[in-house]
C-alpha cells in the first residue's frame, strides 16, 4: 500500500500577525512556523495504517524553504520518502491553481491513498485533497474521524457530520481521504528516527521540472485586520484590580453569584 | 449574470444556510444587477422555493440523488451549470457542501472562493474570507465562472426578499456515475452523560491552558461558580478533557447566562456552539482573539495570572 500524506507548514497559532507592506499578505519576518495541525493527524493515520499492512509512506509539501522541516518531521516519525514542491512560481496561486501542482506531481507515483489535513490554518480552503481528488480520478472522503480497511483495494472511513452525526463511507482505491483532528494520537520522533531521517531521500520539483506554466485564477485585492462592531467592555487595571471588577459583574451585571 | 443558489434540505425544511446564501445572493445581485436562481436535488421544497424573490427554481429528481452521495451531486450540478449558464454559484458552507463543491471546482475548472463571511459586488464579484483562524480578512476576486460558498450567519435568514419565482424539473443523467464511493447510513453516538445545554454558567477551556497539568485552574474556576465544565476542539483532541465537553459545530451547543471563556480564540466551529449566551465574558491575551468580536465583557492578560485570583475572590465573595 503507497500512502502520500500532504502536509503544510503554517504560522503557529500564537503568533502575532502584521499585514506586510503590499496589503496583500502577511509579515512572515519575525513568525514561527509549525506543521498544519489536522495534517500531524493524517500523518500519523497513514504510519498506522502502514504498519498495520505494509507499505510506503511519502510526504509532500509545497512551501517555501523553511518548510522543508515539515518534509524532515515526518521523516524522522517513520515515513519513507519526502516530496518537495518549491518554485518562486507558486507563491501567488490560488487552491485550485496549486491542486494542479499536486496533481502534476502525484500523478504518476501510483498512490493508492493520499491523506491531508481537513483544513489548512492559515488560508483555510478546506478544498486541496478534494480538488487533487477530481484531477486524478479517485474517490475521496472529508472529515475523516477513524479508518478501517475491507481487503487490499477498499477501505472505510467514518466521517463527522453536523451535530453529533456521524456516517460510515466505504472508499475504492486509490481514495483521497481529509482527517480530520483528534482521529488519533500522534506520535513524536525518536532519537533514532531522527538519525534514520538524514539517510532517506528528498525529491525536490519545480514548475519546470513538473512541465506547469500556471497563472492564478484568483486574486487577492486587499488583506486587513477586520474592524470590531461589537461593544465590548474591557475589563482592564491591575490583575487584582480585574478580578475585583470581574466579581462585581458576575455579582451585579450579570447576576450569577 | 446570472447567480445559482445551491438549496440543501434539512429535514422537512430548506437548510438555515442555505436561506442565509439566498440573502446573500440578492444582495449581490442587485450590485451586480444580476439575476438569482435556485437549485435543489430534491424535489419536496420546490413550492417552498417559489416563495423567494428568485427568477426560477430548478428541480431536479432521480433516485441517485435520494441520499447525499459526492459523485452524484457533482454530476447533477455539472449538468445544471451548464443548461442555466451560470455565472456564480453559491452554496451555504455546510459539511455537505465541503464534501463535495471542491469537486465540482476542479471539473470546472472553476476557482471555489470557500467559506466567504461577505460579498461585495460593487466592482465585479468579491469575496470576502476570514484567514489565520478569524484574524485576518481577505478579499478575492475571480473572473469566469466562481463558486463561493458563505459562512453560517455570514448573511441575515430574516433579510431574504420574498416573491413569487417560476418553477421547473430539468432530468439529469447519472449513468456514468462511478459506484466508487459508497456512502452509508447516517447515525448518532451514544451520548456522554453531560448536558450543558441546561448549565445556567459554563466555564469553557481553550489551547491557551497550555497543558493537561493546568486543567485544574479551570476546574478551580467553574467550582468557585458553581459552572459546568465546557472546552474547545483542541483540548478534547489532546485527549486533556473528554469529548462531551466540546461546545461547537461537531460538540454541543449552549445557550448559558454567562459563558466565560478562558484562553479560547474564537474560531467559527466554536462560536456556532455559544454565541446564543446572554452573556459572554472572554480572557485572552491576544487583543486581536476573534472571541472579542462577540464577547460582552473582555479581559486582555495571562489567564495564568487572573484564573487563580478570581478563583480565590469569589469564594471570599460568597462566604
Ligand atoms: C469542520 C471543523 C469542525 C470543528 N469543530 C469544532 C468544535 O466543535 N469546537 C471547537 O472548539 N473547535 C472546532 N473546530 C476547530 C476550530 O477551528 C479551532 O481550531 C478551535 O476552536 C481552536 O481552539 P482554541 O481556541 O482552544 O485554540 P487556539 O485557536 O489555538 O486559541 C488559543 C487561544 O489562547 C490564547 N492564549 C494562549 N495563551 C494564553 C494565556 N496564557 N492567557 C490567555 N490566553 C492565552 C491565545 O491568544 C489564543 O487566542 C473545528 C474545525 C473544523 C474545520
Ligand atoms: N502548500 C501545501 N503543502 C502541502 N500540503 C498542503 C498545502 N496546502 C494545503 N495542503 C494540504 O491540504 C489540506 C487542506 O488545505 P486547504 O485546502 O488549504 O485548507 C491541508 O491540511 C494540507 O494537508
Amino acid at each position: 500500500m503507497k500512502i502520500c500524506v500532504l502536509m503544510k507548514q503554517v504560522p503557529d497559532k500564537d503568533a502575532a500577525l502584521k499585514i506586510n507592506a503590499t496589503g496583500l499578505g502577511i509579515d512572515t519576518s519575525d513568525l514561527t512556523f509549525v506543521t498544519n495541525e489536522s495534517d500531524s493527524y493524517a500523518l500519523e493515520e497513514a504510519l498506522l495504517l502502514k504498519e498495520a499492512h505494509g507499505g510506503e509512506v511519502v510526504v509532500c509539501t509545497l512551501g517555501a524553504d523553511s518548510s522543508l522541516q515539515v518534509v524532515k518531521d515526518a521523516l524522522s516519525k517513520g515515513a519513507d520518502r519526502g516530496l518537495f514542491l518549491r518554485d518562486d512560481a507558486f507563491d501567488n496561486l490560488d487552491i485550485l491553481s496549486l491542486s494542479k501542482v499536486f496533481a502534476a506531481a502525484l500523478k504518476d507515483e501510483n498512490l493508492d491513498l493520499i491523506f491531508s489535513g481537513l483544513q489548512s490554518d492559515d488560508v483555510g480552503n478546506g478544498q486541496l485533497g478534494l480538488l487533487i481528488a477530481e484531477h486524478l480520478n479517485t474517490s475521496h472522503a472529508s472529515l475523516v474521524m477513524e479508518t478501517e480497511m475491507v481487503g487490499d483495494s477498499v477501505i472505510k472511513a467514518k466521517r463527522e457530520l453536523e451535530s453529533g452525526w456521524f456516517q460510515w463511507t466505504e472508499l475504492d482505491f486509490p481514495a483521497s481521504l481529509t482527517i480530520q483532528s483528534g482521529i488519533n494520537t500522534p506520535r513524536y520522533a525518536s532519537l533514532r528516527g531522527i538519525m534514520m531521517m538524514k539517510k532517506k531521500t528528498i525529491d525536490t520539483k519545480s514548475a519546470e521540472d513538473l512541465g506547469l506554466n500556471l497563472t492564478p485564477q484568483t486574486s487577492t485585492t486587499k488583506m486587513y485586520i477586520p474592524e470590531k462592531t461589537k461593544e465590548t467592555v474591557y475589563v482592564d487595571g491591575t490583575t487584582d484590580e480585574i478580578v475585583s471588577k470581574l466579581v462585581d459583574i458576575f455579582a451585579n451585571d450579570i447576576k450569577v453569584l | 449574470m446570472k447567480i445559482l443558489v445551491y438549496i440543501q434540505r434539512d429535514g422537512d425544511s430548506i437548510g438555515r444556510n442555505s436561506i442565509e446564501a439566498l440573502a446573500g445572493a440578492q444582495k449581490f445581485a442587485a450590485e451586480l444587477s444580476g439575476e438569482v436562481m435556485a437549485v435543489c436535488l430534491d424535489s419536496s421544497l420546490t413550492e417552498k422555493l417559489t416563495g423567494y424573490n428568485i427568477s426560477e427554481v430548478i428541480t431536479v429528481s432521480h433516485d441517485g440523488l435520494n441520499t447525499y452521495s459526492p459523485l452524484h451531486f457533482t454530476a447533477a450540478m455539472e449538468q445544471v451549470i451548464a443548461d442555466v449558464s451560470a455565472n456564480v454559484v453559491v452554496f451555504g458552507h455546510t459539511y455537505q457542501v465541503r464534501d463535495w463543491a471542491p469537486r465540482l471546482s476542479a471539473r470546472l475548472n472553476a476557482p471555489f472562493i470557500s467559506d466567504c463571511v461577505d460579498a461585495d459586488g460593487s466592482t465585479g464579484l468579491t469575496g470576502i474570507r476570514q484567514v489565520y483562524q478569524g484574524k485576518i480578512n481577505t478579499n478575492i476576486s475571480a473572473e469566469g465562472l466562481v463558486l463561493m460558498s458563505f459562512q453560517s450567519g455570514a448573511f441575515r435568514a430574516d433579510s431574504v426578499e420574498t416573491g413569487s419565482a417560476a418553477a421547473r424539473t430539468m432530468d439529469v443523467d447519472l449513468s456514468s456515475v462511478p459506484a466508487t464511493i459508497r456512502p452509508g447510513e447516517r447515525f448518532k453516538e451514544s451520548k456522554g452523560g453531560v448536558d450543558l445545554t441546561r448549565a445556567e454558567v459554563v466555564v469553557s477551556v481553550g489551547r491557551g491552558i497550555g497543558k493537561e497539568e493546568n486543567i485544574p485552574l479551570v476546574k478551580d474556576l467553574k467550582e468557585s461558580l458553581g459552572a459546568e465544565l465546557g472546552s474547545s476542539r483542541p483540548v478534547v483532541d489532546y485527549g486533556w478533557l473528554p469529548h462531551e465537553r466540546q461546545i461547537g459545530s461537531s460538540g454541543q451547543v449552549v445557550t448559558p447566562k454567562m459563558y466565560l471563556a478562558v484562553g479560547i480564540s474564537g474560531a467559527i466551529q466554536h462560536q456556532v456552539g455559544m454565541k446564543g449566551s446572554d452573556n459572554i465574558v472572554a480572557i485572552n491575551k491576544d487583543p486581536n482573539a476573534p472571541i472579542f468580536e462577540i464577547a460582552d465583557y473582555g479581559v486582555v492578560a495571562d489567564l495564568f495570572e487572573i484564573l487563580p485570583k478570581l478563583s480565590q475572590s469569589i469564594k471570599d465573595y460568597k462566604s
